[in-house]
């Protein structure tokens, strides 16, 4: 699970929707594994899939003009459940990067503590974004953690990007929370006696 | 400005944090843990693969509520899968040596509904729950929220938690409540006014006289809300009904302890002048019987009123033309008199006793409309128990209701309890997204006054119809 990140150009899968929320990455009926693998053949699966699991030609990930290891989605994405299996099931699937402009707390998270970098954007760079992989859908994203930008390959636009500076040192170093508090682990017994 | 002056967020927060990263995260050390089997096998076994065992046994405590079926609890679960799941919790719960409050125990039921009535759930203190509608805990006046599964592992290895302080918003609802409007419709007014992301990156303080005059159990409906308008959490500082709530509660503080509490909790409240990112105030006048109409707990609207028109921002209309489409419904349609398949009374949400009480209130006497297909789960055996002992059960059964046992249920029907393709259920539950109640189910969020109503008509229905024949 553990991956470095650094820099990664990369075609992209759009998904020009709003409001994605958590159920519809994974839905319910699909977190009953009790393992971290498996979960990216379930990724959007009711919207990829009909009722009969035959695959819905016009959903993205059944568009073989799309790919990519970069999702790029409508603002407020990853709203609802805390199910990390969600971030299991992109990570799963092979995406290390969503781009959107405005994520749910928790699900960015979950993303972050499985090494998949949430890039939040701005609104007009996301629609132009849009406008240019729905032109040519081989159009390439490039995103620079160490510089925390994100440029958009087909028209040369360029942002910067936020990030927490811990999380950005546990990305390029493939560091997690839980060795880091470990590491703290004085501290909280002192905070204990306080 | 004074910067000594603190918000009740503040106060708990500062009071618990361990250290700082050298980034914006924050050592906070929790003092309550909840785990249910969906979001905790994962950290369990991180736990195995890197050698560790629970930090704080004490602080821990697991109850199975999303897989479990509300009837013949006491024979083994059908579904291979969710039975397996059930089992890794009693087996980790076993091996890890923490405390379980199994099926059929008489502790079990919903980790939400659990919590505060055992008396585990206290003011002051930072607790999480591998699960986002941790919120509800926050009626309490503690800091509660949902976390992952990688941040359960955190939690069991370290008894702590790397978090970037949020920011804190305040909403005061000022007045009273009209008859028939419930904690249920403040919650879903505020998220439609604020929109599903609107509190993102914000701890939210409920306050106003429509807040302090809810019960507890009505504040509870209204915190775990606040995460479908993204907030963290929510909360609502702790009064002489919250100190009365939790005063001779299983698990509470007794006595000279209890006492001790009392001084430290009754310094929670956010100071006078004290400061925050952001203030929003609404009239409790404003609002009626809520219902939603799309497929997030934003898109609702006034019982009597009508769907509204297609937002002009080509992002946001596409998006809420696809939701209409799912739900079968269209701008300017007007919801009341629709026809309804199934009702749920239930969830974290609304599945206390007040719930319980007020669905029987308004159906005492009266009969279940033939066509509706009614499931009323209780959140707890507690909450069961209860509505045995006031003779709850007697009335729901006269008016042809039938009561099943507790669990999670048909809010995101992992067990068996699912609304099937293109059925239209009125759920007192916290979400109507897509699927949420089953593949294809269309979910219509409501109070359990207007899913009483509704199961008495068999279409949506006004609850301030059948209080005014009163």
């Amino acid at each position: 699970m553990k991956q470095k990140f650094s820099i990664l150009r990369s075609t992209c899968v759009p998904l020009p929707v709003e409001n994605v929320d958590t159920d519809q990455i994974i839905p319910a009926r699909f977190l009953k594994s009790t393992s971290r693998e498996g979960f990216g053949e379930n990724l959007f699966r009711d919207w990829r899939f009909d009722v009969d699991g035959h695959p819905v030609p016009d959903f993205v990930l059944n568009d073989p003009a799309y790919g990519g290891s970069i999702l790029v989605a409508g603002k407020n994405f990853g709203c609802g459940s805390s199910r990390e299996h969600a971030a299991w099931a992109i990570a799963d699937y092979g995406f290390r990067v969503v781009i959107s402009s405005f994520f749910a707390d928790i699900h960015k998270n979950n993303e972050l503590n499985n090494f998949v970098l949430p890039v939040t954007v701005s609104e007009d760079y996301l629609s132009e974004l849009f406008d240019s992989i729905r032109k040519d859908p081989k159009t390439e994203v490039t995103v620079d953690l160490h510089r925390q930008t994100v440029r958009n390959e087909a028209t040369g636009r360029e942002e910067t990007f936020d990030i927490n500076p811990y999380k950005k040192l546990c990305l390029e170093q493939g560091l997690d929370d839980i060795d880091y508090l470990m590491s703290r682990r004085a501290d909280i017994e002192a905070f204990e006696k306080k | 400005m004074n910067s000594d002056k603190k918000t009740l967020f503040d106060k708990i927060w500062d009071a618990h944090v361990v250290g700082e990263t050298g980034g914006n995260s924050s050592i906070i050390y929790i003092d309550r843990h909840y785990c249910h089997e969906v979001t905790s096998p994962q950290a369990f076994d991180g736990l195995r693969k890197r050698g560790l065992g629970v930090f704080r046994k004490d602080r821990t405590f697991c109850a199975p509520d999303h897989n479990i079926p509300t009837m013949h609890q006491d024979s083994p679960i059908v579904d291979p899968v969710s039975r397996n799941q059930v089992e890794t919790l009693r087996r980790n719960a076993d091996e890890f040596g923490l405390r379980l409050f199994d099926i059929c125990d008489p502790h079990n039921g919903i980790i939400h509904v659990i919590g505060p009535e055992t008396g585990l759930t206290l003011p002051g203190q930072t607790l999480l729950c591998g699960d986002s509608h941790t919120s509800t805990h926050g009626a309490l006046g503690c800091i509660a929220f949902g976390i992952g599964t990688s941040e359960v592992e955190m939690v069991l290895a370290t008894q702590c938690l790397l978090q970037a302080k949020p920011k804190t918003m305040r909403i005061n609802v000022e007045g009273q409540l009209a008859p028939g409007v419930t904690a249920k419709d403040v919650a879903l007014y505020i998220i439609s006014m604020l929109t599903t992301g609107g509190a993102t990156g914000y701890f939210v303080e409920y306050a106003g006289e429509a807040i302090r005059s809810l019960s507890m159990e009505g504040r509870m409906t209204l915190c775990n809300m606040s995460i479908e308008m993204g907030a963290r959490g929510g909360m609502v500082a702790p009064d002489e009904k919250t100190f009365e709530y939790v005063k001779g509660r299983e698990f509470a503080p007794r006595d000279a302890e209890f006492d001790r509490y009392m001084e430290y909790w009754r310094t929670l409240k956010s100071d006078d002048g004290a400061k925050f990112d952001r203030e929003v105030t609404f009239n409790a006048a404003d609002i009626k019987p809520r219902v939603t109409f799309g497929t997030n707990p934003g898109m609702g609207i006034g019982i009597d009123e009508a769907i509204l028109e297609v937002p002009s921002e080509k992002a946001a209309g596409s998006s809420y033309l696809k939701a209409l489409e799912y739900m079968g419904f269209r701008p300017g349609q007007k919801l009341a008199g629709t026809p309804v398949d199934y009702v749920f009374l239930g969830s974290c949400t609304n599945g206390r006793i007040e719930d319980f009480r007020a669905f029987a209130s308004m159906v005492k006497g009266r009969s279940k409309a033939e066509g509706i297909t009614a499931w009323l789960v209780p959140g707890s055996q507690q909450v069961l128990r209860q509505i045995r002992d006031e003779g709850i059960d007697r009335v729901l059964e006269e008016a042809g209701f039938e009561l099943r046992e507790p669990g999670c249920s048909a809010c995101l029907a992992m067990n068996e309890d699912k609304i099937p393709e293109g059925k239209l259920c009125v759920s007192t539950s916290n979400r109507n997204f897509e699927g949420r109640q089953g593949p294809g189910a269309r979910t219509i969020l409501a109070s359990p006054l207007v899913a009483a109503a509704t199961a008495l008509t068999g279409c949506l229905t006004d609850p301030r119809i059948f209080l005014s024949q009163e």
